[in-house]
């Protein structure tokens, strides 16, 4: 079995509301020059053969939503 | 009382559905409609006229909403039904769940305050061009509930042209004077876009519930507009 990651952020053109709120709390807890805060998800699952392109097409279909969502496939062997 | 239609409705039931109860009493009780439960395991819409996708938290939100009711058995026959021209009203989740299918465009994300938002809102109509507000006057305002954490409408520059020159857009969130404001806006909604349809017009999704307003008792009956269109009681 192979290991895959999968990172979903809403796309760069998309304001993400929850990323700006959690920038400016770091900002008043003191930790000035944190920028460009955005929160995503993560999900891993353990799939038979590294077949990225197959994971790829999970993430098109359900995983992500591409009109407001981009995702990043990394498979460890 | 529109006793006398043959408009027969169904109501999708997904897990976590929790407005289909309300939607089913406004329409049996409310308007003397014909209508039943529809399991989202039912895989054929026969003999319905107008299948509606009733509010609430379909597989309890996971992943994103309406993502993984989109592939209820029933949607399969949803799509068809849709296809073919039968009337699909996807109310708040059931929007939500519509825009994950593809059967209307965009997408919603999470509210810019970021909280969970109960009130009642306006809303102004922008078309009655369609069988969901044709008892209704262009530019009147409505007053109906919102109840959703989820109702951020979003869509990419073209399509919202597409939408516009479509008269896609059938609510918009107002203020009680049918001036359409940034404060008038509970959830960020990309040009306060409250209710969009589909461009053969018989497929529509809307944030607001109607199903809650169907009776003066409950604060508002404006609700009562969308199943008097749908009916042709007016």
């Amino acid at each position: 079995m192979a290991k895959a990651r999968v990172t979903i952020t809403l796309r760069k053109t998309i304001m993400d509301a929850q990323g700006q709120t959690v920038e400016k709390a770091l900002h008043n807890l003191g930790y000035a020059g944190v920028t460009n805060l955005r929160i995503g998800k993560y999900i891993e699952m353990a799939v038979d053969g590294a077949d990225k392109g197959r994971v790829d097409e999970m993430c098109r279909k359900l995983l992500a939503n591409p009109i407001i969502e981009d995702f990043q496939v990394e498979i460890e062997e | 009382m529109a006793a006398a239609t043959k408009m027969r409705f169904g109501v999708i039931v997904f897990p976590g559905s929790n407005c289909d109860t309300d939607t089913w009493h406004a329409l049996h009780d409310g308007m003397g409609a014909p209508v039943d439960y529809i399991w989202h395991e039912q895989r054929e819409l026969q003999g319905f006229d107008c299948v509606i996708l009733p509010g609430g938290f379909s597989y309890g939100d996971y992943l994103r909403t309406g993502a993984v009711a989109r592939f209820s058995p029933v949607m399969e026959a949803v799509t068809a039904f849709a296809d073919n021209g039968g009337l699909v009203l996807g109310i708040c989740n059931g929007f939500q769940i519509l825009l994950e299918a593809g059967l209307l465009p965009g997408a919603m994300m999470r509210n810019v305050g970021q909280k969970f938002v109960c009130k009642y809102v306006n809303l102004r109509v922008e078309s009655t061009d369609g069988p969901y507000t044709r008892a209704m006057q262009k530019g009147s305002v409505l007053s109906i509930p919102i109840a959703h954490g989820e109702g951020n409408y979003y869509c990419d520059p073209d399509t919202l042209d597409e939408l516009r020159r479509n008269d896609q857009i059938v609510f918009r969130y107002s203020t009680p004077h049918a001036e359409i404001t940034p404060e008038a806006n509970p959830n960020g909604a990309l040009d306060n876009i409250a209710g969009v349809c589909s461009p053969s017009r018989n497929v529509l999704g809307m944030m607001p519930h109607p199903e809650r307003c169907t009776d003066p008792m409950l604060g508002s009956a404006d609700g009562r507009m969308v199943w008097e269109s749908l009916l042709g009681a007016r």
